[in-house]
């Protein structure tokens, strides 16, 4: 028990001391060098097929990172457990279907492609297309938003769940936009004047940068959103409702601004994925995505920027990367069934162990863990932590 | 000391709220007089929160007109309220814990601002600017309140400073009235006193009106131009505070019917 218990102390204190050993902004620039030498890098320690799947899972992994970022705004930031996220990836993703395929044959509209003009269907410049599927996107973020702003806690759950079921089957059923079961495939690839088309699948470094940019600018648009009047009025929402509201804040407008950026990071990063998979199908928007997602943000950190970037690489990593190379292991010792067919079982195990050892995730932020930390537990976490710890942290921690 | 002459700020005029068959507040009128300092007493019960929240727009009234500066705020959402110029403080604390003590008071000043999400996320020279004059405002207000420890997180202050915060907060919304529910409470004699002070230095230097809902008699006494009464949700008593300490019905409601 004591050994667990000091285990348990121990991860809880790790992060915290490490980050303490550099300054902030060399932190930042190292993972900024990490992150544009990555494609690399990879094929210095992963040769082969393997190397490629890590790339591919790589790319997948930058879009995950956003709709992240972009949930933490409205579960992290606002405190409004939406579990219907996936909802909105499917309207970016069907917004680079409408946009950049053949699927409406009977209009002919070109916007800087190289798509033959000959081809029938919309096919717009990738750049347009992200904007266009953010803005549209944030849009029904309000619409879905606005009849929940009543709502709280579970029964707010309960309602964006319901949702994120609907807006899918909508679509799956709505075949002259969806093309039903099948999907609209193919997607245009992304091209640029000047660079041409990008040649994913063969060669992945060009879209990965794409998906890089896109999640810088996702996070600089999170943190200085974070650091504004609005952030602080999401985080006073959060707090208390009913002393947010008496201090002067507009609670219908903070929720609906909440929702609408966090949506828009959805369907930008739906955009992305679905022209970087080459399709959009109904079956990729199941529930079980938005609780994908979800954890992601639970695991690193819920209101932590960089916990949940963390976070999402860990979960989508493991998802798209370990799970697969793992994939023959049961097999191998006589058990017949697939790693990767397990996979949701795993998340809930790695997720278990999370909430015994470390609740509050890999990073959490300084709000919240007071939020989780501000009961019974404190004395024997101070009184673990003030050995090994830096000195200013468990005074914090012990003085509350 | 007097309020006469300067016109009435704050009006509610047979105000009446009932929770299902309960009446909470039953058919007050009572007004609050620019630059006055104005109490409400009561046994616990009597209907002071219930019409506090009323003034401050989390309780719509069942019937009956609030009117600020004369207009018309009946049922108007709160933050409209706040806007309008009334900013208030609650019983039982209501800090935003996880916030620093400068953040609650700049969460405070939220209707007075004016930079757009764009201009946020650009950082525009006006928005700059407008985040520095809420911090330089929020630590003004706090050594105002007599906070040393601006960058502290709420939740870790001690009680007294957390009640002072309150009221700093409050003041963030640069209101013309302030409604103190029960500051005082959990207070020694001393701080009781400082607040009575603080309450004095509000009027007379920034012009700020105070409602005041208070159980300390010597603080109320003390510092009220004008106290109303409340018992059972009635208002059973109004006037000075000497004409109120001598009213028959304000004794039996406090000590009971000696009939």
């Amino acid at each position: 028990m004591s050994g667990a218990k000091s285990g348990a102390a121990a991860l809880r204190s790790g992060f915290g001391s490490t980050r303490d050993l550099l300054p902030r902004w060399a932190w930042i620039l190292i993972f900024l060098a990490l992150a544009l030498l990555f494609p690399y890098l990879v094929p210095e320690i992963l040769s082969g097929g393997s190397g490629d799947d890590l790339l591919d899972a790589s790319v997948n992994t930058l879009g995950y990172v956003i709709m992240a970022l972009g949930l933490n705004i409205v579960v992290g930031f606002a405190g409004l457990l939406d579990l219907g996220y996936v909802a909105f990836y499917a309207f970016g993703a069907f917004v680079v279907g409408w946009l950049g395929s053949g699927q409406f044959e009977g209009v002919n509209l070109d916007f800087i492609t190289d798509v033959p003009s000959t081809l029938p269907g919309i096919h717009v410049n990738f750049v347009v297309i992200v904007i266009v599927a953010a803005a549209f996107t944030g849009i029904w973020g309000v619409i879905l938003g606005a009849p929940t702003l009543r709502l709280r806690g579970d029964y707010l759950a309960i309602v964006t769940l319901a949702f994120g079921e609907i807006v899918p089957r909508v679509f799956e059923n709505w075949e002259y936009v969806s093309n039903g079961r099948q999907g609209i495939t193919p997607i245009d690839r992304v091209y640029f004047p000047g660079v041409g088309e990008l040649n994913y699948p063969i060669e992945l470094e060009g879209i990965y940068y794409v998906g890089l940019a896109m999640v810088l600018i996702t996070l600089f648009v999170n943190i200085r959103m974070r650091d504004s009047r609005l952030g602080r009025a999401w985080i006073a929402v959060r707090e208390d409702e009913v002393a947010a509201a008496a201090m002067g804040v507009n609670l219908v407008r903070t929720k609906l601004w909440a929702y609408a950026v966090g949506a828009a990071f959805g369907g930008f990063a739906g955009a992305f994925l679905g022209a970087y998979r080459n399709t959009v199908n109904v079956d990729q928007f199941e529930f079980g995505f938005s609780v994908f997602i979800l954890c992601m943000i639970i695991v690193g950190g819920m209101g932590n920027v960089a916990g949940v970037i963390l976070g999402a690489i860990a979960l989508s990593m493991l998802d798209r990367f370990v799970l697969p190379q793992l994939n023959d292991i049961p097999d191998k010792i006589g058990l017949e069934f697939d790693l990767t067919a397990v996979n949701f079982g795993i998340f809930g195990f790695f997720l278990l162990v999370m909430m015994v050892l470390r609740p509050e995730g890999f990073i959490p932020s300084t709000r919240r863990r007071l939020e989780l930390h501000s009961g019974d537990e404190v004395g024997d976490v101070a009184a673990d932590r003030s050995a090994e710890v830096a000195p200013g942290e468990a005074l914090y921690e012990a003085r509350h | 000391m007097s309020a006469d002459g300067n016109g009435t700020l704050l009006e509610a005029s047979h105000v009446t709220k009932t929770f299902g068959g309960l009446v909470a507040v039953n058919d007050v009128s009572f007004t609050v007089p620019r630059g006055a300092i104005v109490s409400i007493i009561g046994p616990n019960g009597a209907g002071k929160t219930t019409f506090f929240n009323m003034l401050t727009g989390l309780y719509k009234p069942t019937t009956g007109q609030v009117s600020f500066e004369g207009r018309n705020i009946t049922g108007k959402p709160p933050h409209e309220i706040t806007h309008a110029g009334i900013a208030r403080t609650f019983q039982n604390i209501k800090l935003f814990r996880t916030m620093t003590a400068v953040e609650n008071v700049q969460v405070g000043m939220q209707s007075r601002l004016k930079s757009g999400v764009v201009a946020s996320i650009l950082h525009w020279p006006t928005q700059r600017r407008e985040e520095k004059m809420t911090i330089d405002k929020a630590r003004e207000l706090l050594d105002f309140v007599g906070l040393r420890r601006h960058y502290e997180l709420s939740a870790s202050l001690p009680y007294g400073d957390q009640r002072r915060l309150e009221i700093a907060r409050a003041l963030g919304s640069d209101p013309k009235l302030l409604l103190l529910d029960e500051p005082t409470a959990g207070m020694n004699a001393q701080e009781s006193e400082e607040l009575r002070g603080l309450m004095e230095t509000l009027r007379v230097e920034r012009g700020v009106s105070v409602l005041l809902i208070e159980h300390d008699m010597r603080v109320v006494m003390n510092v009220s131009d004008h106290i109303t009464v409340l018992d059972y949700g009635e208002k059973i008593a109004e006037g000075k505070p000497e004409e109120v300490r001598t009213d028959k019905r304000v004794i039996e409601a406090y000590l009971g019917s000696q009939a």
